[in-house]
């Protein structure tokens, strides 16, 4: 008993001296809970003490747990992918130490709250909420390979075949300004041609990232009431490479070459487009006796200037003739002629740079020249020109000739997360000279030369992840008008959970009245609008939902009479609304590789502009508009099946004329309901071999399949007396095409690029 | 007394550069053995974050800093939806992607021209491409392939280039050039290399081993 007391005795103390030695030398458990700030448990947390092996991990509820042999005062180091890193001073002693910690979310581009009213973003920047990819544009079977038909399959935007040009949201087409690497853009499109749509003239591959804006957008952006579209070009290209197309409308080749350091790049492309074929097979609404035929040349640069600055020019030329008869519906048995030759040059130069110390300056010019060549005449069956009487004014001849040119500079300063302001300066410029030659030879000169200066500044407010407001002002002055404008612009967007978020948009929006009408003989101020958005989006994993209600006022609109003996303006007292919802919805999970958007569009508006006797719903306007786009990549045959369906609500028409004291209808109606299907087939048989040289794209594209009737409006004889239905020129289209190109796959680039 | 001088620090420097102290290479033995057994996202971020620590209190060794990268791809690789859709995940593959590369870009300015560390470049490239395939298999699709090919011309006998090129043939559907025959061949060729060769010492690169052991049995 004895001894074993004496042995129990000498075992505790073996105990109590181990034990005193071990705290001495030994190790502190520090321990403890991490949370985020809605005290929710974070995993994957890492805790350590800096520079020493010794730290820990959070399990699944937070928790964390380890062992250090450290002593003193030291510092602990919480980090984890996307929160805060936080450093805490911790003193180690002995025992167990208990430290929970409450880590925060970094405010990052991918969590944080986005600022998207009134815009869809199309673009492969790291953003939750852009919803459309720079391929999307080009894969819409609807599209035909233009930027703008792309963007008519998404909600705000008209479905308008008879002129070229996006229609948003109850505006006319030259409310939509487009801007290419920040500057303005003139003459966007091909030069107009009457009742016939026409093309963007500028391939959807130049552009890694597409901003389309419905309504509220910064104040980096002005001169336009409605819309703005936003184009960013690419950077360097990847990889050296060749391209040849061969379609049925066009041939084209283009080279890019890669400098050997990957420092810069330069290229050039050429194509050839002549319509004798296609038209000789598909019958057209019009007899052509010039087949249009267009030459394309563009040629760029880029050079990186640093890691992160480059420089980048962009030039284009083109040149297109066509010439047309249709019956004339002014005089039975004769021909109406129209003819028109157009010129066009473009140059970009761009130069963005990151100047150290958060700031960050983004430039750019352009300077575009146009010239049009257009020739109106009567014929009669032989096609011989005629004069009749009380037709005179059918045979005349416009030449003009534009030069434009545009700079712009922004500062940004970023502050802390991603909170920035932003200023700059723009500056446009432009010279429109025009010859109009009547019948009788007499000729009118017209040169109208005028800018207009801007200065804005914004800022971006993050407060947290979940709330960021911008606000902005731009100030412009017009030297047409002589009048100086300030617009406030005002955004807040508030995330309501994972991938949610609600925002709306205020904004005061000026345009100087469209230059046909200027300078005019009253004095005429800006056109204005004021837009007022709310907007639901949710992205979730392959699922994207978004609706917006708007408001959006006109005011100072431009209302135009006879002057002198010419249609002009006579004062700025039109004015307007349009209100309407919209929803856009875009799934690409609930089928295994089939991806679809649906969008609708509702819209209520009313407007007294131009000639109009009084508010009247716009026959630009359709109530309702909707798109379904659908994409489907058949991996077995290589082959990606497109599809689209466009609809719209039968749009009003009218035909107003003058008694000689005030604007009446003479005709009005209602044109039917659009709808439109569209087929595309891309067969991409490279896909994936390994080692191949070239990549051929086979593209079979059919437009209207069903061949549908489709009446865009009406077109009235002069005296009122006969109307005639606007349709497209041929009903059904098919388009057949080869794309191969050389040392890099670019198949995905390749489909449509010559469409 | 030039020379001395010189040869002093020389032999200095590169004590300093090159000695891996006891304390560094206990602590790596067992975390190095890990990588071949780790399977879960939170093990992988677990085992990251401990190389992580290595590697910032150590300073001037390459391998930690190396494999931290390497478990943030792997861990960032487990996170990815496993359902085989192609949508946009970027906002789940990118920030992983992100930490991984700064991490690698570290080891890098200590170990250039290192065949193993083009190595974890190319899986940084491919997990941001999984982020998005359709918009970014032409981008980072090249550049996954770049990095591997640059790892080969390194060092050709380095099993893992053969490693990950046969996944790559493995799991891409066969439309899309996927081939489990050539995928076979690669995994056989990595196996070849890990049969002849020995590492240099316990904390060089040497996972994979069982990856390819593990691929050559679906394979059969």
């Amino acid at each position: 008993m004895n001894f074993a007391m004496r042995h129990l005795k000498f075992a505790l103390m073996i105990l109590l001296v181990t034990g005193l030695l071990q705290t001495l030398s030994a190790q502190v458990t520090i321990k403890g809970v991490i949370k985020d700030n809605k005290a929710k448990p974070v995993s994957g947390v890492s805790i350590s003490i800096k520079d020493s092996y010794d730290g820990g991990t959070s399990d699944s509820t937070g928790k964390y747990s380890f062992k250090t042999t450290e002593k003193g005062e030291q510092l602990l180091v919480i980090s984890s992918i996307g929160y805060k890193t936080i450093e805490q001073k911790v003193n180690l002693a002995t025992g167990v130490v208990t430290i929970d910690v409450t880590i925060k979310e970094e405010i990052s581009e991918l969590t944080a709250v986005i600022l998207s009213a009134g815009t869809f973003e199309a673009s492969d920047r790291k953003k939750a909420a852009a919803v459309l990819d720079p391929i999307d544009i080009v894969t819409t079977a609807s599209a035909n390979g233009d930027i703008t038909g792309a963007l008519k399959t998404l909600p705000g935007a008209q479905q308008i075949g008879e002129s070229e040009g996006l229609f948003v949201r109850g505006g006319t087409a030259a409310e939509t300004k487009t801007f290419i690497d920040g500057t303005l853009v003139n003459n966007f499109f091909f030069s107009s041609v009457p009742n016939i749509a026409q093309f963007g003239r500028f391939s959807p591959f130049l552009f890694k990232g597409t901003v389309f804006s419905t309504g509220g957008y910064s104040a980096l952006y002005g001169q336009a009431l409605s819309s703005a579209l936003i184009l960013e070009s690419i950077d360097l290209p990847e990889q050296s490479s060749a391209n040849l197309g061969i379609t049925v409308l066009s041939g084209s080749a283009g080279y890019q070459n890669l400098a050997k350091d990957k420092k810069s790049s330069w290229g050039f492309s050429y194509s050839y487009t002549d319509l004798s074929l296609a038209f000789a097979i598909i019958k057209q609404r019009q007899d052509f006796s010039k087949v249009p035929t267009t030459h394309n040349l563009d040629a760029n640069f880029r050079i990186k200037t640093s890691k992160t600055g480059i420089i980048k020019y962009y030039g284009y030329f083109s040149s297109n003739k066509l010439a047309f008869t249709t019956n004339s519906i002014d005089s039975l048995g004769y021909l109406d002629k129209f003819a028109i030759g157009n010129k066009n040059s473009y140059h970009n130069l761009s130069w963005k740079e990151n100047l150290g110390k958060g700031w960050k300056i983004n430039t750019g010019i352009s300077y575009s020249n146009n010239k049009d060549d257009v020739n109106s005449n009567m014929q009669n069956q032989s096609k011989q020109d005629v004069v009749l009487g009380n037709l005179e004014f059918k045979k005349f001849g416009v030449d003009t000739k534009g030069g434009y040119f545009n700079a712009k500079a922004v500062l940004e300063k970023r502050l802390k997360g991603l909170s920035a302001i932003r200023f700059g300066t723009e500056y446009n410029y432009g010279n429109d000279k025009s010859v109009y030659e009547a019948y009788n030879g007499q000729r009118f000169l017209d040169t109208i030369k005028g800018h207009i200066n801007a200065v804005f500044g914004e800022a971006d407010v993050y407060a947290t992840n979940a709330l960021a407001v911008k606000g902005g002002f731009r100030i412009e002055y017009s030297s047409l008008l002589n009048k100086t404008n300030i617009a406030p612009r005002f955004s807040v967007a508030y995330k309501l959970g994972k991938g949610s978020q609600a925002s709306v948009a205020y904004g005061i929006f000026y345009q100087d009245p469209e230059r046909r009408y200027l300078p005019s003989s009253v004095a005429l101020n800006f056109m204005k609008a004021t837009h007022y958005i709310v907007q639901y989006q949710k992205v979730a994993n392959g699922q994207s939902f978004r609706t917006e209600i708007f408001y959006k006022k006109y005011d100072n609109l431009v209302k135009t009479g006879i002057v002198n003996f010419r249609n002009g303006a006579i004062n700025n007292n039109g004015f307007g609304d349009a209100k309407g919802i919209e929803f856009f919805w875009r799934d690409k999970k609930t089928i295994k590789d089939l991806d679809y958007w649906i969008s609708y569009s509702y819209l209520d508006t009313k407007r007294d502009f131009l000639n109009f006797p009084f508010a009247i719903a716009p026959n630009f306007a359709a109530k309702h508009t909707s798109s379904l786009v659908v994409k489907k990549f058949v991996q077995k045959i290589k082959t990606n099946v497109n599809f689209a369906y466009n609809y719209a609500s039968g749009r009003p028409y009218y035909n107003i004329g003058f008694d000689g004291s005030n604007n009446k209808f003479t005709d009005q109606g209602t044109i039917p309901d659009f709808h439109n299907v569209s087929f595309a087939l891309n067969y991409l048989p490279a896909i994936g071999k390994k080692n191949a040289k070239s990549f051929p794209v086979y593209v079979f594209q059919v437009s209207n399949v069903f061949n549908i009737k489709q009446t865009y409006g009406y077109n009235y004889s002069y005296n009122g007396y006969r109307k005639e239905a606007i349709t497209p020129t041929s009903r059904v289209f098919v388009f057949i095409g080869a794309f191969i190109s050389f040392g890099v796959d670019r198949s995905d680039e390749v489909i449509n690029s010559a469409l | 007394m030039k020379k001395v001088f010189l040869f002093l620090f020389t032999t200095t420097l590169a004590t300093a550069t090159f000695s891996q102290s006891e304390k560094y290479v206990k602590a790596m033995e067992p975390k190095v053995a890990m990588l071949d057994t780790s399977n879960s996202a939170d093990a992988w971020k677990d085992l990251g974050n401990t190389f992580e620590r290595i590697a910032e209190a150590e300073k001037t060794q390459w391998a930690p800093f190396y494999y931290a990268a390497f478990c943030n791809v792997m861990a960032g690789t487990m996170s990815m939806p496993q359902d085989g859709s192609f949508g946009d995940n970027s906002a789940i593959s990118d920030p992983y992607a992100d930490k991984a590369e700064g991490l690698l870009n570290k080891a890098e300015a200590m170990s250039k021209d290192n065949s193993e560390i083009y190595c974890v470049r190319k899986m940084i490239h491919s997990l941001r491409m999984m982020g998005n395939a359709m918009a970014r298999f032409m981008t980072e699709g090249a550049k996954a392939t770049e990095a591997l090919e640059k790892a080969k011309t390194l060092n050709a006998n380095n099993p893992r280039i053969y490693i990950l090129e046969g996944q790559d043939k493995f799991y891409t559907p066969e439309q899309f050039g996927g081939s489990k025959d050539e995928a076979k061949k690669l995994f056989e060729k990595a196996n070849g290399i890990f049969m002849v060769s020995k590492p240099g010492n316990s904390i060089e690169p040497q996972w994979g081993r069982g990856q390819v052991g593990y691929l050559l049995s679906q394979l059969k």
